[in-house]
C-alpha cells in the first residue's frame, strides 16, 4: 500500500478494551505555525497499561505526546484543533488550568534534566511548588518514597544533599522519573527515556517501567523497536504526522494490518 | 601560459612590491596599536609620579580643606561608596524585574519591542543629559533637593540599561530543559522563574551589575548638574544629606592653579582607579567561579 | 481531576507578578519620556524669553554677563571643533587596530591586547581630562609655542584616545562578519592580507564601520569631564585649535558649579543647550542604528 492511497476504513486508534479508558483523543490536528504536524489522529489510552508510540524520526511521536500535557503551549505560534480527553475532561476547553494539568500528567524527558541543585531539592522541587507536603517530616517521607519508587533510594540514601549533577546519566534519568513521581501524576509520559543511556542502565529503566505500571498510565515515545517490544502492552505507529496503526504489541510487531506497518518494524523503510 | 609559476620569467604581477607593501603595512598598524597603548602607559605613569607621593593614610582619612596638605580624600571616599550602594540598591530590582519581563514574559509583542528600542536608544544618551533629567526630575519635581537620593537616583537610571542588558544575557544562559522540566511538574511561569532561572543566572546578573556599577563610580556630569557640591567637607549622613564623590573632588583639585593641588588630585586618582581594579577583580572573580560552576 | 491545595488565587497572583516586571520595563520608556519632558519644559520657557532665530544663529554666547547673548553657535562650534579632532585621532587608527586584530595578529596577541583596549575604554573621563590638562597639553607646548592653556586640541586627542577602543572594537566586529569566503577569494587570486583588508573586507564592512564612527562622534560630542578640564571656558567661535573655547557640555558644567536659582533665564539656558544636545546625539544614534541594522540585513 503506497502513502497516497486512502486511509483504512477501521479507525487505527481502536483497539480491545482490557482497561478503562483514560486518555480518549478524537480528531486531533496539531500546527506549527502553518504547517501541519499532525493529523486526524483519533486514539484511546487505556490506564494502568504501557503504551508505546513508534515511527521514523519526525513522524510526529514526540509532539503529540506534548500535546498530551500541553507542554507544547510553551512554543509560540502552536495550534490545536480537536479535543484531548483526561477521565472524561477535554483539556483544550477554554479555562483549563495547565498547571493543574501538569500535576496529573507529568513527564520524563530524552535528555535528563536534574536542576542544578540537590538531589533532595530536585525530588522535593515539586512538591514544595505544589503545597503537597504538610510538614518536613511528610516532606522527606514523600521524597523517600518516590527515590524508591524509581529504585534510586539505594544509591543515593547517603547522600541526598549533593549535587544532582554528580551522578550518572541513567542515575540522572532515575532521578528525573522520581522527581516527577513525587508529585503522584496519574499519568506519566516518556519521550525516549532511554536513548541516551547504555544498554545497563537502560534496561533498568526498563525494569522500572514494567514495575510502574501497576500505579501509573504510561506512555512512551521511542525509536527503538525492541525496546517497544519489550515493555508496553500496546503500540502506535505514526507516519508523517498520521496514525496508522494501533494495537497490541504482539500484534503490531508480529501480525500487523498495514503493510507500512509491516515495512516499518521489519526495517523495509523508515 | 608561459612556463612554470614559480620560474623566474614569469610575468611580473610586482609581487615582491606587494609583499614589502603589506608588511610595511602590518607593522603600521602595529604600530599604531602600540601608539595607543602607550598613552595608556603614558597616562598610568604620570598619575603614579605626581600621585603615589602624597597617599598615605592621612590623605585617606582627612576631609576636605582649602590647604592643599591637609586635604584628603575621606569625605568624597564615603560619599562615593554610600552613593553607589544606593544605586545598586536601586538599579538591581527594577533592572532584573525588566530583564524578566523581557525575557521571560514580553515575547515579541509590540509593547516588548518597543521598551528595547528605548533600552538601546538610552544607553547612548550622554551622561550629562540624566544629570538634566535628575535636576529637573529629582531635585526640583519630586522636591529630593541636592542629596544622596537625588543623585543616586539618577546613577541608577544612567545604569538602568547596561543592568537589564547583562541580566537579558545572564537569563538565556539558563538552558531551556530546566525551564521545561519545571513547566512538566506543573510550576508556574514565576516559580519557576524565581526557584530555578534566577538561582542559576544569580552570578551573572552580579556580574553586570558590578560592571555597571564600576562604571557609575567614575561619572562625574550629572552628579555636578544635579548640584552635588565640589566643597562639601564631610561625609553624607543619610541619604538625603548632601554629598560630595571622588571624582568631583578630583575635578575640584584639578581645577584649582596651585601645583599641591594637582598632586592631590593625582592622589585621588590612584584611589579611584584602586577602586575601580577591585571592583573588576571582583566581577572577574565571580564570573569565573560561575563559569566552574556550569560545568562540573 | 482531583482537587489540588492551589486553587485560583494562584492565577491572581501570577497576574499581579507579571503586572509588576511589565512596570519596571516600561520604566525605560518613562525615563525616555521624562528626558524629553524636561527639556521640551525648560526649552519652550526659555523661548519665550530668547527668539528661536537669534538661539540657533547668533554668534555670541554670554549669557552670564551683564550683556547678554544667547546666540548657541560658539559653543556648538566648540563642540564639533573638539569632535572633530577627536575623530581625527580616532578613526584612523581605531580601524588599523581593528584591521591588524582582525586580519593579522595571533590568537594570543589578540587576548592580550584586546582586554587592555577595553581598559582604555573604562577609564573615568575625569582622569582624562587631568591627563590632558597636566601631560598632553605642556607637551604639545613644547612643539607648538603658540598653543594656550587650555585649547581644543589637547582635549580632543585624549578623547580621541577615549574612543579609539570604541572604533575599534565596533570595527573589528563588523569586519568579522563579513563571510569568509569573500576573503579566501581575494587571496586565492594572489592577493595581501593589506590588498584584501582594504579593497575587499573595508569596503564590504563598510556601513557596519560607518555606524560604528557615527556611535563614536555621538559620544564625543556628549562628552563632558575632559573638555571641562582642559578646553577652558571661553565661548568662541572659531575653528583654531590652539585658543580655550567652550563645549555645550561644559557650559551645562559651568553654570551646574555655581548657584543659579531656579526659573532664571540662567537656568533654562543650561535646559536649551542640554535640548540641543541631545536631538544631535539622538540622530546621530537613530542613523547608527539603522545603518547597523542595514548590514546586519546584507550578512545575517
Amino acid at each position: 500500500m503506497s502513502i497516497a492511497a486512502p486511509l483504512p476504513t477501521v479507525r487505527p486508534g481502536q483497539a480491545a478494551q482490557e482497561q478503562p479508558t483514560k486518555i480518549d483523543v478524537r480528531d486531533l490536528h496539531f500546527y506549527y505555525g502553518v504547517k501541519r504536524a499532525l493529523e486526524s489522529i483519533d486514539i484511546k489510552i487505556q490506564s494502568n497499561l504501557v503504551t508505546a508510540f513508534i515511527g521514523p524520526s519526525g513522524c510526529g511521536k514526540s509532539t503529540f505526546l506534548r500535546t498530551l500535557n500541553r507542554m507544547n503551549d510553551i512554543i509560540p505560534l502552536t495550534r490545536v484543533e480537536g479535543t484531548v480527553e483526561i477521565d472524561g475532561k477535554n483539556i483544550y476547553a477554554p479555562g483549563v488550568d495547565v498547571v493543574q494539568l501538569r500535576r496529573h500528567v507529568g513527564m520524563v524527558f530524552q535528555k535528563s534534566n536534574p536542576f542544578p541543585k540537590s538531589i533532595y531539592e530536585n525530588v522535593a522541587y515539586g512538591l514544595r511548588i505544589n503545597n503537597l507536603a504538610r510538614s518536613k517530616a511528610e516532606l522527606a517521607d514523600r521524597v523517600e518514597e518516590s527515590l524508591r519508587a524509581a529504585a534510586i533510594w539505594e544509591e543515593v540514601k547517603d547522600r541526598l544533599h549533593e549535587s544532582a549533577l554528580s551522578l550518572s546519566g541513567g542515575q540522572q534519568q532515575r532521578l528525573c522519573i522520581a522527581r516527577a513521581l513525587a508529585i503522584r501524576p496519574e499519568v506519566l509520559l516518556m519521550d525516549e527515556p532511554a536513548s541516551a543511556l547504555d544498554p545497563i542502565a537502560t534496561q533498568r529503566i526498563e525494569e522500572l517501567i514494567y514495575d510502574l505500571k501497576k500505579n501509573y498510565t504510561i506512555v512512551i515515545v521511542t525509536h527503538n523497536m525492541q525496546q517497544a517490544a519489550r515493555v508496553s502492552d500496546y503500540t502506535a505507529f505514526f507516519w508523517l504526522g498520521r496514525l496508522i496503526e494501533f494495537g497490541r504489541t504482539e500484534k503490531i510487531f508480529t501480525a500487523p494490518a498495514e503493510k507500512l506497518t509491516e515495512d516499518y518494524v521489519t526495517g523495509r523503510c523508515g | 601560459m608561459t612556463g612554470h609559476p614559480l620560474s623566474p620569467d614569469s610575468p611580473d604581477t610586482g609581487a615582491r612590491r606587494r609583499h614589502l607593501l603589506d608588511r610595511g603595512f602590518e607593522l603600521l598598524a602595529l604600530g599604531v596599536l602600540l601608539l595607543a597603548l602607550s598613552a595608556l602607559a603614558a597616562l598610568l605613569y604620570d598619575i603614579l609620579s605626581s600621585g603615589l607621593g602624597r597617599l598615605n593614610w592621612q590623605f585617606m582619612t582627612d576631609m576636605a580643606s582649602r590647604r592643599a596638605s591637609t586635604a584628603g580624600i575621606y569625605h568624597a571616599l564615603a560619599g562615593s561608596i554610600v552613593v553607589i550602594a544606593l544605586t545598586g540598591a536601586l538599579a538591581l530590582p527594577i533592572g532584573v524585574a525588566a530583564a524578566i519581563y523581557l525575557e521571560e514574559y514580553g515575547g515579541r509583542s509590540r509593547l516588548a519591542r518597543l521598551i528595547e528600542i528605548n533600552i538601546s536608544n538610552l544607553a547612548a544618551v550622554p551622561s550629562i543629559i540624566y544629570g538634566l533629567l535628575g535636576l529637573g526630575l529629582f531635585v526640583r519635581a519630586l522636591g529630593m533637593d541636592r542629596s544622596v537620593m537625588a543623585g543616586a537616583s539618577t546613577l541608577a537610571l544612567l545604569a538602568l540599561p547596561v543592568v537589564i542588558l547583562s541580566t537579558r544575557e545572564a537569563l538565556r544562559t539558563v538552558p531551556g530543559t530546566i525551564r521545561e522540566g519545571s513547566y512538566a511538574l506543573g510550576a508556574t511561569k514565576w516559580q519557576t522563574v524565581w526557584y530555578q532561572v534566577l538561582p542559576m543566572a544569580a552570578p551573572g546578573i552580579l556580574t553586570g551589575l558590578i560592571l555597571a556599577l564600576s562604571r557609575a563610580i567614575g561619572e562625574t556630569a550629572p552628579l555636578i548638574t544635579i548640584g552635588a557640591l565640589t566643597y562639601v567637607p564631610f561625609a553624607p549622613d543619610g541619604i538625603w544629606s548632601a554629598f560630595t564623590v571622588l571624582p568631583i573632588q578630583i575635578f575640584n583639585w584639578v581645577s584649582r592653579p596651585q601645583a599641591e593641588f594637582q598632586d592631590n588630585a593625582a592622589a585621588g586618582i590612584i584611589v579611584l582607579l584602586g577602586l575601580l581594579l577591585l571592583m573588576n577583580a571582583m566581577a572577574i572573580f565571580l564570573r569565573d567561579r560561575y563559569q566552574r560552576r556550569m560545568r562540573a | 481531576m482531583s482537587n489540588s491545595p492551589r486553587t485560583g488565587s494562584n492565577r491572581l497572583h501570577e497576574w499581579a507578578i507579571e503586572r509588576v516586571l511589565l512596570l519596571c520595563a516600561t520604566l525605560s520608556v518613562f525615563t525616555t519620556a521624562g528626558i524629553i519632558i524636561v527639556l521640551a519644559v525648560e526649552t519652550f520657557w526659555f523661548l519665550t524669553e530668547v527668539s528661536i532665530v537669534e538661539f540657533l544663529t547668533g554668534t555670541e554666547w554670554t549669557p552670564l554677563f551683564a550683556n547678554r547673548r544667547f546666540g548657541v553657535l560658539p559653543l556648538v562650534a566648540g563642540t564639533v571643533l573638539v569632535s572633530t579632532i577627536a575623530m581625527a585621532v580616532a578613526l584612523p587608527m581605531g580601524l588599523l587596530s581593528a584591521i591588524y586584530l582582525s586580519e593579522y595578529a595571533p590568537a594570543q596577541l589578540r587576548r592580550v591586547v584586546k582586554p587592555i583596549l577595553e581598559i582604555l575604554a573604562g577609564v573615568p573621563t575625569v582622569v582624562y581630562g587631568y591627563f590632558a590638562l597636566m601631560f598632553v597639553t605642556p607637551l604639545l607646548q613644547q612643539f607648538i609655542p603658540g598653543l594656550a592653556g587650555f585649547n581644543a586640541l589637547s582635549p580632543g586627542i585624549v578623547m580621541g584616545i577615549m574612543i579609539l577602543p570604541l572604533v575599534s572594537s565596533l570595527s573589528e566586529d563588523a569586519m568579522r562578519a563579513v563571510p569568509g569566503g569573500l576573503r579566501e577569494g581575494a587571496y586565492a587570486l594572489g592577493a595581501t592580507r593589506m590588498q584584501t583588508s582594504l579593497t575587499v573586507v573595508v569596503p564590504a564592512a563598510f556601513s557596519g564601520i560607518t555606524a560604528a564612527c557615527i556611535l563614536a562622534v555621538s559620544r564625543a560630542i556628549g562628552e563632558t569631564m575632559i573638555v571641562a578640564i582642559a578646553a577652558g571656558q571661553q565661548p568662541r567661535l572659531t575653528a583654531n585649535p590652539l585658543v580655550p573655547i567652550e563645549t555645550m557640555t561644559a557650559y551645562i558644567v559651568q553654570v551646574s558649579l555655581g548657584d543659579t536659582p531656579q526659573g532664571t533665564i540662567e537656568y533654562r539656558t543650561i535646559f536649551a543647550v542640554g535640548m540641543l544636545l541631545f536631538l544631535m546625539t539622538f540622530t546621530l544614534n537613530l542613523a547608527s542604528t539603522w545603518l547597523r541594522d542595514r548590514f546586519r540585513e546584507e550578512y545575517a
